[in-house]
């Protein structure tokens, strides 16, 4: 499974694109892409919003289902959908 | 401490509306992000893993205890609440609005802090020794050809599109605490044979994925001729630099490929162009600026060793923090007084706002309204009368500012690593923080002694992993995070450059190494060795052996 990751312009915060084409801060609330064809399609999608000036820099990243929650792949990617995984105030949305 | 002229504040209020401009045409549209990239990272703004991130400069570290409540006004304003300072003497900001940096940036101003150059491939902050002034050892105080190269290199044109970013820092003191031999250019002032004083000029250092310790491109320069000598350096850079390969575009690459001999020949007979034009440095001037670094009104004291030692005799914590955090001062009477930002368990350089106001009322208390910010990441307070020391040890102690660690195995320098920073390959802070609370017996780390631990997260080395005792490299194998470790990297007078222990570790058997390592050097040295002489004397072997091959090591000991 793959999702869309990007920052969104105005705060840079780490963004999901959802079902609808629009970004939404959570993980949760994403679009879970299957095929390689909604992939492409969704990328494409996205890369529109870049025009639009809504995100920057959006990419594919692989998600795997752990005990019902989604969480990405790599830990960069599960970094930067829940973390900092560190600080000085608790930051962290959940384990990375 | 300097303070802005007319023209520094037209200058910057100029660039604070200018850049403003460009985030509304970027909102709008009208630029896109390639257009508007290098716009945002000549004012210091990057875009990382969870936000942008604003890096706000402290020129050669001194800071006012006014722009200290500032950067805690920001924090909080328009940050989650704390601010990172950075090897470069630097503060981060790691969770700032696009939206909001104008305003940022005008608030600075307020208080004479700029983001200019603070990224880019530019001539970036130039740092210096953060005992700047206040040190015994010290020839003069480097902060006022510090602002001279401030004032000389900010928003020139000819050093505004280098083949890469350049980084510059000065001492003044024969005891390097500015790490100068790991940088493009370094400068050492020494005395010359006729007893005057000027700089050694060094070129070429660097770290990154491609380290070299500095070469000396002249031994001895006069002062006067300092613009025109970097002018040359930069201009044979900006001619010979590589801009078609971002890995082999810096200054070391040059000068390393064409050798020292020839980099100087180029410079020495440009400058023959040049040394006695425009750029040859005015007394009156260097008088001016001198004028902003004159010391303060101290007042008549003496030394009081006795009554300091009969507090130490009665209470072992203030004298274990008397022994790591207390430097000498060139004046009777009064202490420097290092900061530590290294609890055990916090990441190191991190700061609430709450604290940075907190260490700004205590700067105006007790050390003549000033900080200084230092390349390992913690902070300073120059100018402390003795009489006062152990009020202020008891006040840090409230704030958790006063762990007994300056220079020892807990006072590690960390980059922010893969939990903010866009270029990491592994995490570098949990490393830090599980170091930090493997070693919180303040006896052993004073029976330790002198020792630096420098942590990055990827091959970039921002923490310096080079040039620490133990350097700390992570790596990504096959998406896992593992750290490579180093041993004999210093970045003083005698710089020198890491060996590589072995194979890489996981996380969770990095403390273990580190300790064989630390126990490895109690068991070997001789005495009133420090960790980098054991380690120049016997050499990587017995470490190696001990972190890889424990029982083998055991049975040979």
């Amino acid at each position: 499974m793959q999702m869309i990751i990007a920052n969104r312009l105005t705060d840079g915060r780490v963004v999901f694109m959802d079902d609808a084409g629009d970004w939404v801060n959570e993980i949760a609330d994403g679009l879970l892409l299957v095929s390689r064809q909604d992939a492409d399609e969704s990328l494409a999608a996205a890369q529109q919003a870049v025009e639009e000036n809504r995100v920057v820099d959006p990419y594919l990243i692989d998600v795997a289902a752990d005990a019902g929650r989604r969480r990405p792949v790599l830990v960069r990617e599960r970094i930067r959908a829940f973390g900092p995984s560190v600080g000085l105030v608790p930051q962290s949305r959940g384990v990375i | 401490m300097y303070r802005y002229d007319e023209f520094d504040h037209k200058l910057v209020a100029e660039r604070a509306r200018q850049f403003r401009r460009q985030v509304k045409r970027r909102l709008s549209g009208e630029l896109t992000e390639d257009q508007f990239k290098p716009l945002r990272l000549m004012n210091g703004l990057y875009m990382q893993l969870h936000a942008y991130m604003l890096r706000v400069n402290v020129p050669y570290g001194s800071l006012s205890s006014r722009q200290l409540r500032k950067f805690a006004h920001i924090a909080r304003t328009y940050d989650r609440d704390f601010g990172h300072f950075t090897t470069r003497q630097n503060i981060q900001y790691n969770w700032i609005k696009l939206e909001d940096v104008p305003d940022i940036l005008e608030e600075l101003a307020e208080v004479e802090v700029t983001a200019i150059q603070s990224s880019g491939n530019c001539v970036r902050n130039i740092t210096s020794d953060h005992y700047a002034g206040r040190a015994r050892d010290e020839l003069a105080d480097p902060r006022v050809y510090a602002e001279l190269l401030r004032q000389y290199t900010i928003l020139n044109p000819e050093f505004s599109y280098l083949p890469r970013k350049f980084k510059i820092a000065l001492t003044g003191s024969p005891r390097d605490r500015a790490a100068v031999a790991l940088h493009d250019i370094g400068l050492r002032m020494h005395r010359n044979e006729a007893g005057e004083t000027g700089f050694e000029v060094l070129v070429g250092g660097g770290q990154g994925r491609t380290p070299f310790i500095a070469h000396t491109i002249r031994e001895w320069l006069a002062p006067e001729h300092l613009l025109s000598y970097v002018e040359s350096i930069l201009r044979v850079y900006n001619m010979y630099g590589r801009r078609d390969n971002i890995h082999k575009a810096r200054i070391k690459i040059i000068v390393n490929q064409m050798g020292i001999d020839r980099y100087r020949e180029l410079v020495e007979a440009d400058w023959e162009q040049i040394r006695d034009s425009v750029l040859k440095v005015p007394q009156a001037e260097v008088d001016r600026i001198n004028a902003y670094f004159k010391p303060p009104e101290y007042e008549c004291l003496a030394d009081i060793p006795d009554e300091l030692n009969d507090v130490r005799a009665r209470i072992p914590e203030f004298d274990q923090w008397m022994s790591a955090n207390v430097a000498e001062h060139r004046v009777p009477g009064y202490s420097i007084v290092n900061v530590s930002l290294k609890a055990p368990g916090l990441p190191p350089g991190d700061m609430t706002a709450d604290t940075m106001d907190a260490v700004a009322d205590l700067a105006d208390r007790y050390s003549l309204d000033e900080i200084r910010v230092n390349h390992r990441q913690n902070l300073s307070f120059v100018d402390v009368r003795q009489l006062d020391l152990f009020t202020l040890w008891k006040e840090l102690k409230l704030l958790d500012l006063a762990t007994p660690n300056i220079q020892t195995v807990s006072d590690i320098i960390c980059c922010p690593g893969l939990d903010y920073c866009n270029l990491a390959n592994s995490r570098s802070i949990p490393i830090a923080q599980d170091l930090s609370r493997h070693f919180v017996d303040v006896d052993h780390l004073a029976l330790v002694g002198d020792f630096t631990i420098n942590i990055s997260g990827c091959m970039n080395a921002c923490g310096h992993h080079h040039v620490g005792n133990i350097g700390i490299l992570g790596v990504n194998k096959r998406g896992k995070e593992y750290f490579q470790l180093t041993l004999g990297g210093s970045s003083d007078e005698n710089a020198s450059l890491g060996d590589r222990l072995g194979r890489a570790l996981p996380q969770d058997e990095v403390p273990a190494a580190v300790e064989t390592i630390v126990d490895t050097y109690l068991a070997i040295r001789l005495d009133g060795e420090r960790f980098l002489d054991t380690y120049r004397r016997a050499g990587i072997a017995p470490f190696r052996e001990a972190v890889y091959n424990p029982v083998q090591a055991r049975a040979v000991a």
